[in-house]
């Protein structure tokens, strides 16, 4: 049975304004549908608020069709339409649709682009921040540990509660909008101690040390765990932001991971005993060799013609230290005739990327660095791609599913060598 | 007038959570399903790779599944297959997650969970179903 704070009452009841209203009225249905009892205040909130294709704003032609009706209809599933307030509090908007500057490469047209730009002043005007990332993590939104969060993005999920410890279920575009206006979240799931704790027990016995390793275990784990809690022990490290960033993204997509513990990494792990905290170990697995090759030979069996016309790097959105990777393998070299690089990250880090004279060198050999989104996300690739290459197993999960096209799974340096040959070589060491 | 019927229908209880009745087949997969990058949501079709229902569409079907799994665009997905006419008639599933409560909110088809007895044992595909979500109640007609 769901129970209201006075100042959540008054929410419900109007006494704050229409947009107050309805948003609670989304979440007290969403809150009585998780069974929760009650709601935690959060003041940091990432979501896609009020960002729309032009299909999405056609649906409401009646109500304006305009930004303030895809947020009153959509994001807050209210039957009508009504003057959305400007934000207090950390409330920021993750990745969106297209890069500012480079979004024709990307295949869009120009009312296209001049929709997101649209969409993302009336953004900015209610105080949202752009980050445009699915790593807000890597883009200022650290939170601090055991902060009540409200956050959209599985990879970005996953990251909050595991390794920065704090407490985020992966909420919905709808949800982190209503939470925006309310500072309210359903208070269930990985905002409560008990269901933080392990539940099944994964011992690694070869070594996971890179993000191409740490991307197949996570991969593995997700489909075997689903939505449920992983405790990782063994022949695990450099377990760096990086190689974790790539390891909870693929558990996210694979499976529905939303949690993980890294026995004496990760901060509510520092031994075994305290991650399952007296639970029961449900199940105990092994990662080997054959698991590891079995999940290699998944995350390829999309792909066939080793002629690689796209590779594609940056999922999640990379780091300062990925993009030095790739330019110092790149400096000098040029890309293949006919086969395209796009990296993508954050606009933060683009900007230390360009100021370390990356980018520059990325664009000499023929790449890219775009910002805001991703393939899978734009469900853009250059055109006439047949065959991607790509280091992330998350990415592999998707891309080839939305598009249609074969994709190859491997390293970074796999994925660079058939930017500059046009060949894919990759094989499993 | 409701008409009678010669068969009497298997009743599962549950936790209704999304108001609302709706009959029509049911479409099982003991499997979790993407919304995002696993449903298409023009088709209400899935199209995730290696899932046993890939190239099926649950538009105007009972959809019993296990739970939500992958992206957080889960919800999302399914709001946009109401917008495009193809979302599930009913949806029924075992394993409660934040994407599948709000899903089925949004989706605003009758939902049930926290069955008493385990669907998946008494539902099969192409089965005729009537969910009752205000109520928690689900007739089940064998095939």
């Amino acid at each position: 049975m769901l129970r209201l704070t006075s100042e959540e009452e008054a929410m419900a009841s109007g006494a704050h304004g229409k947009a107050a209203e309805k948003a609670m009225d989304l979440l007290i249905r969403y809150a009585n549908a998780l069974g929760a009892e009650r709601f935690v205040e959060t003041n940091n909130v990432a979501g896609v608020p009020g960002s729309a294709h032009q299909w999405l704003k056609d649906q409401y032609k009646d109500d304006g069709g305009d930004y303030r009706a895809v947020f009153c209809k959509f994001d807050l599933d209210a039957d009508e339409v009504f003057d959305i307030p400007v934000m207090t509090g950390n409330a920021c908007h993750l990745q969106g649709g297209m890069d500012p500057e480079l979004w024709r490469e990307q295949g869009y047209s120009s009312e296209a682009f001049a929709n997101a730009q649209s969409d993302e002043n009336n953004t900015a005007s209610l105080n949202i921040r752009n980050l445009k990332t699915c790593t807000p993590y890597l883009a200022g939104n650290e939170p601090k540990f055991g902060e009540h969060c409200a956050w959209m993005e599985s990879s970005a999920v996953v990251y909050c509660n595991s390794v920065l410890g704090a407490r985020t279920n992966t909420e919905g575009r709808e949800s982190t909008s209503a939470a925006m206006i309310t500072h309210r979240i359903p208070d269930w799931g990985f905002h409560r101690d008990e269901f933080r704790l392990g539940d099944h027990l994964v011992e690694v016995d070869v070594p996971v040390n890179d993000i191409f390793e740490w991307g197949m275990l996570g991969y593995y784990i997700g489909e075997i765990v689903q939505e449920e809690i992983p405790v990782i022990d063994g022949a695990i490290s450099n377990a760096g932001l990086i190689e974790l960033k790539h390891f909870g993204a693929a558990a996210a997509s694979s499976g529905g991971v939303e949690m993980y513990h890294l026995v004496g990494v990760t901060p509510e792990a520092p031994v075994r005993e305290k991650a399952f905290g007296g639970k029961t170990i449900k199940s105990r697995i092994r990662y080997g060799a054959d698991e590891r090759k079995k999940t290699y030979d998944n995350l390829n069996i999309r792909g066939k013609s080793t002629d690689v016309d796209y590779v594609m790097l940056g999922c999640p959105h990379a780091a300062i230290e990925q993009i030095e990777t790739a330019a110092r393998l790149l400096d000098g070299n040029k890309l293949n005739d006919g086969t395209a690089l796009w990296i993508f990250t954050s606009r933060y880090v683009r900007a230390q990327a360009q100021a370390k004279g990356y980018v520059d060198v990325i664009k000499k050999a023929g790449g890219l660095v775009m910002t805001d989104t991703c393939s899978a996300i734009a469900q853009s690739i250059p055109k006439g791609t047949k065959v991607a290459a790509l280091d992330s197993a998350k990415q592999t999960h998707y891309l080839p599913a939305f598009m249609g096209i074969e994709a190859w799974f491997g390293t970074t340096e796999d994925c660079i060598n058939a930017a500059l040959s046009g060949k894919w070589q990759g094989e499993l060491s | 007038m409701s008409v009678s019927r010669l068969d009497e229908p298997i009743i599962i209880r549950g936790r209704g959570i999304v108001s609302g009745v709706a009959e029509a087949q049911a479409l099982v997969t003991r499997e979790t399903i993407s919304g995002w990058g696993g449903v298409n949501p023009m088709k209400g079709e899935i199209i995730e790779t290696r899932h046993e229902l890939v190239g099926q569409s649950f538009a105007g079907k009972v959809l019993l599944f296990r739970g939500a799994k992958g992206s957080s665009g889960w919800s999302a997905i399914f709001h946009f297959s109401r917008l495009a006419g193809v979302a599930p008639a009913a949806m029924l599933f075992v394993d409660m997650t934040a994407k599948a409560a709000l899903g089925a909110v949004v989706t605003h088809a009758p939902t049930v969970t926290d069955f008493d007895i385990d669907p998946f044992s008494v539902i099969e595909t192409g089965d005729r179903v009537r969910v009752d979500g205000g109520k928690g109640v689900v007739e089940v007609w064998k095939r």
